[in-house]
């Protein structure tokens, strides 16, 4: 599964346990503008880290704090590709 | 009665003419000190709550802090109620603080309380009464065990004791703080505002962050306090760009270097400080060199708040602790010589002190407190379920999530394995869902075939 259907999904359980309407996803949507407070990010960050076994938040040197779903998506995105290459270097 | 020594927030404050400019802006409304100081929000029944056990239950944090400065000097004493109080626990918050008069901004019910105050801002013109002058006790409420809270008596004196003259006392200083001020992180800011020269915007519970940077930004506000998880959510917002802070301050939670070093970036012209403090007790220090935990120094060295550790915790004992609980002398709430276990774990690397989480296994979620046993009370309903262990799990929102491992009672069949532990999980979470505060609510559910158990027979629970 992409990175981005497993961001999407997880955020759409989250919204449903929260019995929250999500509005349409769209890349430049603001992901505090999707209604759910900072304990519904802190969650979705903590599965996706089970789903995918990343967490970028708190392995990336930089400190980053993502404003839209799109960045959000990037920002695992680029983990995921500068693991993949980091796991090429390492073979 | 007052002694002597002894002044409220409205000596501090002076007289209205002193005030002239100076604002608490609320969502709606704001409202002038020196309007509040020539009137009331009690429709003139000041007096009636004079020597009273008053509990201060509103659901407008403004309306809160504008009784609080009216009441100060006047009541025997102030129980201040967070807003998350469930109204199960009213009943014993009442009893155990002889609560004899509410003031409130709606109806609320609550038996054998023979006087009920209804507060409402605006503010209109009263009367400077005399009245009798008491030395108003500060009770503050905190989460226990059990769910039901704490509550600790502070005084005025011991509130304001960490506020320096001659720090952030300039006239066009405006605080702002993403806390409720009726927990003690979010009152400290409060006072410091009052006790200033300038003015304070209050946030809302239930307001979108971006909404209340607009508003900080509106104001000009240059003094803003959150927690870790309160910052690292401002600056997920586009809003955040909507303030230009001199300072920053954050307390509550441990302050990890990301956050420091995130703020830094993105509020070049700011003065970064991380405190610590607890409503048990009171603000230990403050940190202003940008890096995480705390200069090893501190321990030991004699001051206004001294700090030792003792079984690997931090205790401190200063003029700035609660004095005791509620109901009994202080014994249960100091050692021997007067300090006060913060229950939180240390550890030393070189010369720094780093925080590693807390003893009793309480979980710190964005600020808030979640004890284990209560959590594991809950998920322990279920049929199916054995035992439950509820530990900590690191986050880099909220600096801790709750996650818990679950032993079944028997191992699901092979056949339909997979999908049976997945209807366990979501009626876990139900369950959950019904009898917890969402901090509470597990994040992560683990099935795992057994749990370590220390020779006590009870759980082992491991430092963070």
């Amino acid at each position: 599964m992409s990175i981005k259907i497993t961001v999407i999904s997880q955020l759409q359980q989250i919204a449903e346990n929260e019995k929250k309407n999500l509005p349409p996803l769209t890349d430049d949507l603001v992901l505090l503008d999707l209604g759910l407070d900072s304990l519904a990010i802190a969650i979705l960050v903590a599965r996706l880290e089970e789903t995918l076994g990343l967490d970028p938040f708190t392995e990336s040197d930089d400190a980053f704090y993502p404003v839209t779903l799109g960045d959000f998506i990037r920002f695992y995105e680029n983990a995921a590709q500068s693991r993949d290459v980091d796991s090429r270097q390492a073979r | 009665m007052l002694p002597n020594h002894a002044t409220s927030i409205r000596d501090k404050l002076g007289n209205a003419s002193d005030c002239v400019g100076r604002c608490l802006w609320g969502v709606g409304a704001g409202v002038s000190l020196s309007d509040l100081l020539r009137g009331t929000t009690l429709g003139g029944r000041l007096p009636e709550l004079s020597g009273r056990s008053v509990l201060i239950a509103t659901q407008d944090q403004l309306a809160a802090g504008l009784a609080l400065v009216e009441l100060d000097g006047v009541a025997r004493r102030v129980v201040i109620c967070p807003p998350d109080l469930s109204s199960d626990h009213l009943p014993s918050v009442i009893a155990r603080a002889g609560v004899d008069a509410i003031v409130s901004d709606h109806d609320l019910h609550a038996r054998d309380v023979p006087v009920r105050v209804i507060c409402r801002v605006p503010v209109t013109p009263a009367d400077g009464v005399q009245r009798d002058r008491h030395a108003t006790d500060w009770v503050l409420l905190t989460s226990g065990t059990t769910g039901a809270p704490k509550l600790l008596v502070h005084t005025l004196a011991g509130l304001t004791a960490p506020i320096k003259s001659s720090q952030h006392q300039g006239t066009d200083v405006v605080w702002g703080t993403f806390y409720d001020i009726r927990r003690y992180g979010g009152l400290q800011i409060f006072l410091r505002a009052l006790l200033g020269r300038g003015s304070f915007v209050l946030s809302s519970a239930g307001e979108p962050p971006g909404e209340y940077l607009l508003r900080l930004g509106a104001q000009a506000a240059t003094h803003i306090s959150g927690t870790p998880s309160h910052w690292r959510r401002a600056l997920m917002s586009p809003s955040a760009r909507a303030i230009a802070p001199r300072y920053v301050r954050l307390s509550g939670e441990i302050a990890d270097q990301a956050i420091l070093n995130a703020l830094k970036a993105f509020y070049p012209q700011a003065d970064i400080g991380h405190a610590y403090a607890s409503t048990e007790a009171g603000v230990g220090f403050e940190v202003t060199d940008g890096l995480e935990g705390f200069p090893a120094r501190l321990i030991g060295a004699r001051g206004e708040v001294e700090m030792k550790i003792e079984d690997g915790s931090l205790r401190i004992r200063s003029a700035r602790t609660a004095l005791r609980y509620v109901d009994e002398d202080g014994t249960a709430l100091m050692d021997h010589e007067g300090f006060v276990d913060t229950g939180d774990i240390v550890e030393r690397r070189e010369d720094r002190y780093y925080f590693l989480g807390r003893r009793s296994g309480v979980i710190n979620v964005g600020g808030l407190k979640v004890y284990p046993e209560e959590v594991e009370a809950v998920i322990n309903r279920h049929p199916a379920v054995r035992m439950s262990y509820v530990r900590s799990r690191r986050s880099p929102i909220t600096g801790s999530l709750v996650a818990a491992d679950v032993v079944l009672k028997r191992d699901p069949t092979p056949s339909g394995a997979g999908s049976q532990i997945e209807d366990f999980k979501r009626e876990i979470l139900q369950i959950c869902h019904a009898g917890l505060a969402a901090h509470k609510i597990p994040a992560t559910i683990r099935f795992v075939p057994a749990l370590e158990v220390a020779a006590a027979g009870k759980l082992a629970r491991h430092h963070a």
